[in-house]
C-alpha cells in the first residue's frame, strides 16, 4: 500500500459473479432421463447408466441444451465461437458419481457478451466474461448433523445431469444492490427466452466474488485497474440462491470485510458459505486449486461447431424491447410498460387483452387490478396461468358494459382470486349483472315515491337533491345500475 | 525420462485429492510405484503419429425422454442403502 494505510482510507466494494441456472429441457444434458421432478419423488427414480457414471456408459450431447445456450448467447450478445468444446473437471465428492463433472474449460460456448441493467436511474451495462455448458452434480443429505459433525452421508442421483450454463461476469459490480438488480433482469431475460423457469427449487444459484478497494482507485466510469484489483485479496461467497439472498449475503461480506480491513487486519483470501438461515457467511475449508482439477479434454465428446445456428435460432422479443414498444404501440406510461413486461406471461397477457378490446382499459386491468390484487395475497401470474381466459372475459364484461368497473374490481375479481370461481359464477351469485334500464326505471320510481322530501327540494332548485335520489337508485340496484343512466332517467321522470 | 520425478508430498498430494489416507510406508511404496507407471508412458514416444480417423463433430440427440432404471436397479450395486438413497460416509 502507498503512503496511506488501507485502513484509513475510503473503501469501495468490486463484485463478480459465477451465475449457475438450470436451463428447462426435457431431458439431462448427457443423457434421455427426465429433467422433470414430481413433487415428493422418491431418490434414485430418474437415473440410467450415464448419470450414474457406471463403467462404459457413454455421454451424448443434448441438442435442445445447445439450442437453450445460443440462445442465451444471443440474448447478451455473445459471441458463439466457430469450435467449442468439453472438459472433465475432476474432483471427488459423492455428489458426482464418475468423479469428475464434465464441462466446458478453455473454449466455452458463449464468450464476451453483456447485458444492461437499470440501477436507480442509471443504465449500467454488465460484461459478462463467458457462459458455459456443464452437468449439475446429484444432492446430498447430511445426516444426524451439520455437513462437519454428520454421521453419514445420503446420495440422490435424480438432479445428476440436469444442464446447466454458468454465466460468469466481470467484476462491473459496486455495490449488492447491483447484483440483485442484475439477477432480476438476468431471470427475466432467460423467462423470455423461455430456457429457464425461476419457480423451479435450485433452478438458480450464484458464487460471487468479492473484495475491497480503495474508494479514490475507482475511476469516474467505475473502471478499476488490474492493479488495484489484483492487490486486493477476495472472498468467494457460496450457496446463495436467489436475488434477495444475493443482496443480503454480499451485504454481509461488505461489513465484514470492511470491519476487518478497518482493524487493520488483512483479509483472507478463502471460500466462504453463506448460512441463510444465520443471515452470515462462515470460513469454509479450502477446496482444490485450479490446478487440482486436472482438466482434460472429454473424449467421449465430439466438438461443438454451432455458430452458425446463432442466425438460425430465433429468439422472442426480449424485456428492454418489449417495453419501449408498449409505450410507442398502446401509449402507456413508463410505469405501467415496466410492470407490464416484467415477465413474459404478464406481456402475453396484456397484449391479447388490449388487442381485444382497449389499451387502456387493459393496462389498468393487468397492471392494477390484477397484478395488485395478486400482489395482495402474495400470488404471482403464474400461480392463474391456467385461468388467464376468466380474466380476460372480465375484462370483456366491463369493456362491453355488462358489469360496473366499481363491482368488476371489489367484488368479482377478489371472489375470482379468494375462491378459484369465475365471474359469470360470481355475478349470478351476487346479482350484479348491470341492470337494463327497465329495472333502472322501476328504482327511478320507487326512489320517488319514497322520498317525497327530495323531490320537493329537487324542483325548488336544491342541487344536492339529484344526488340524494341517484345514490338511493344505485343503492336499490346494488350498485349495479348505470350512475349516468340513472341520473338522465331520474331528471326525465322529474322535469316530466 | 527420468526416474523417481514423484516425491513423497506429491502422492501426499494425489492421495488428498482422492481422499485416501496413506500411511508413510505406503507413501514410500506408492512413489515407487507411480515412477514405475509414468515410465511405462515413455513407450508412447516410441509410436508415431497418426492422424485422426474422422473428425466427428456436432454429435447430438433429441432431447426425447427415454427410460432409465428402476430405483432398485440404480441401486443394484450399492453397498449400502436407505430409503432409497445411495448411503455413504460423512463427507466435508
Amino acid at each position: 500500500m502507498t503512503a496511506q494505510a488501507l485502513e484509513q482510507r475510503e473503501l469501495a466494494s468490486v463484485i463478480g459473479l459465477e451465475v449457475h441456472v438450470q436451463l428447462e429441457t426435457a431431458t439431462k444434458i448427457f443423457c434421455g432421463c427426465s429433467t422433470a421432478a414430481a413433487e415428493d419423488e422418491e431418490p434414485n427414480t430418474r437415473t440410467c447408466p450415464v448419470c450414474l457414471g457406471l463403467p462404459g456408459a457413454l455421454p451424448v450431447l443434448n441438442e435442445g441444451a445447445v439450442e437453450a445456450a445460443v440462445k442465451i448467447g444471443k440474448a447478451l450478445n455473445a459471441d458463439i465461437p466457430e469450435e467449442t468444446t468439453f472438459h472433465r473437471k475432476n474432483y471427488y465428492y459423492p455428489d458426482l458419481p464418475k468423479n469428475f463433472q464434465i464441462t466446458q474449460y478453455d473454449a466455452p460456448i458463449c464468450q464476451d457478451g453483456q447485458l444492461e441493467v437499470d440501477i436507480r436511474d442509471e443504465r449500467r451495462i454488465i460484461n459478462v466474461r463467458r457462459a458455459h455448458l456443464e452437468e449439475d452434480p446429484g444432492s446430498l443429505q447430511h445426516k444426524g448433523g451439520s455437513i462437519d459433525t454428520a454421521d453419514y452421508t445420503l446420495v440422490n442421483y435424480n438432479r445428476a445431469g440436469t444442464p446447466l450454463m454458468e454465466i460468469v461476469t466481470e467484476p462491473d459490480f459496486r455495490s449488492p444492490k447491483e447484483v440483485r438488480n442484475f439477477l432480476a433482469k438476468l431471470e427475466e431475460v432467460l423467462e423470455y427466452l423461455g430456457v429457464f423457469d425461476s419457480t423451479r427449487d435450485g433452478s438458480l444459484r450464484v458464487d460471487a466474488n468479492i473484495s475491497m478497494v480503495p474508494a479514490d482507485d475507482v475511476a469516474d466510469d467505475g473502471s478499476i485497474s488490474k492493479e488495484t484489483l489484483d492487490a486486493a485479496n477476495r472472498t468467494e461467497v457460496k450457496n446463495i440462491s436467489s436475488h434477495k439472498g444475493a443482496e443480503k449475503a454480499l451485504a454481509y461480506e461488505v461489513t465484514r470485510q470492511k470491519n476487518a480491513i478497518q482493524r487493520g487486519r488483512v483479509i483472507e483470501q478463502e471460500t466462504r458459505h453463506w448460512d441463510e438461515s444465520r443471515g452470515i457467511t462462515v470460513s469454509m475449508r479450502s477446496k482444490e486449486e485450479e490446478k487440482d482439477y486436472r482438466y482434460f479434454l472429454e473424449a467421449d465428446l465430439p466438438p461443438l461447431q454451432v455458430s452458425d445456428w446463432k442466425q438460425q435460432i430465433p429468439i422472442p422479443e426480449l424485456p428492454d424491447a418489449r417495453r419501449e414498444r408498449f409505450r410507442e404501440e398502446y401509449g402507456l406510461d413508463e410505469e405501467s410498460a415496466s410492470k407490464l413486461t416484467s415477465t413474459k406471461e404478464v406481456a402475453d397477457f396484456y397484449e391479447d387483452v388490449a388487442e381485444s378490446f382497449d389499451p387502456d382499459l387493459a393496462a389498468t386491468w393487468v397492471a392494477d387490478n390484477l397484478l395488485g390484487e395478486l400482489n395482495y395475497r402474495d400470488m404471482e401470474i403464474t400461480d392463474v396461468s391456467d385461468r388467464l381466459d376468466e380474466f380476460k372475459h372480465l375484462v370483456e364484461l366491463v369493456a362491453t358494459d355488462d358489469i360496473t368497473t366499481k363491482n368488476a374490481e371489489e367484488i368479482v375479481l377478489r371472489q375470482m382470486l379468494d375462491d378459484g370461481v369465475d365471474p359469470d359464477t360470481v355475478i349470478e351469485q351476487e346479482g350484479l349483472g348491470k341492470a337494463d334500464d327497465d329495472e333502472i326505471v322501476d328504482f327511478v320510481e320507487e326512489a320517488i315515491e319514497e322520498n317525497p322530501d327530495a323531490v320537493e327540494d329537487y324542483h325548488s332548485g336544491e342541487s344536492g337533491a339529484l344526488n340524494f335520489l341517484v345514490g338511493q337508485v344505485m343503492q336499490k340496484s346494488r350498485g349495479s345500475a348505470d350512475p349516468g343512466t340513472a341520473n338522465q332517467l331520474l331528471r326525465e321522470r322529474l322535469d316530466d | 525420462m527420468s526416474q523417481s520425478r514423484v516425491d513423497a508430498d506429491e502422492v501426499r498430494h494425489v492421495a488428498e485429492l482422492a481422499r485416501v489416507n496413506l500411511d508413510d510406508d505406503e507413501v514410500e511404496a506408492f512413489a515407487t510405484q507411480f515412477a514405475d507407471i509414468l515410465e511405462y508412458f515413455d513407450a508412447l514416444d516410441e509410436v508415431p503419429e497418426v492422424d485422426r480417423e474422422s473428425d466427428l463433430v456436432n454429435v447430438m440427440r433429441p432431447d426425447e425422454v427415454r427410460e432409465g432404471l428402476s430405483q432398485e436397479e440404480a441401486l443394484a450395486n450399492a453397498p449400502e442403502t436407505e430409503d432409497g438413497f445411495f448411503k455413504g460416509p460423512r463427507v466435508s
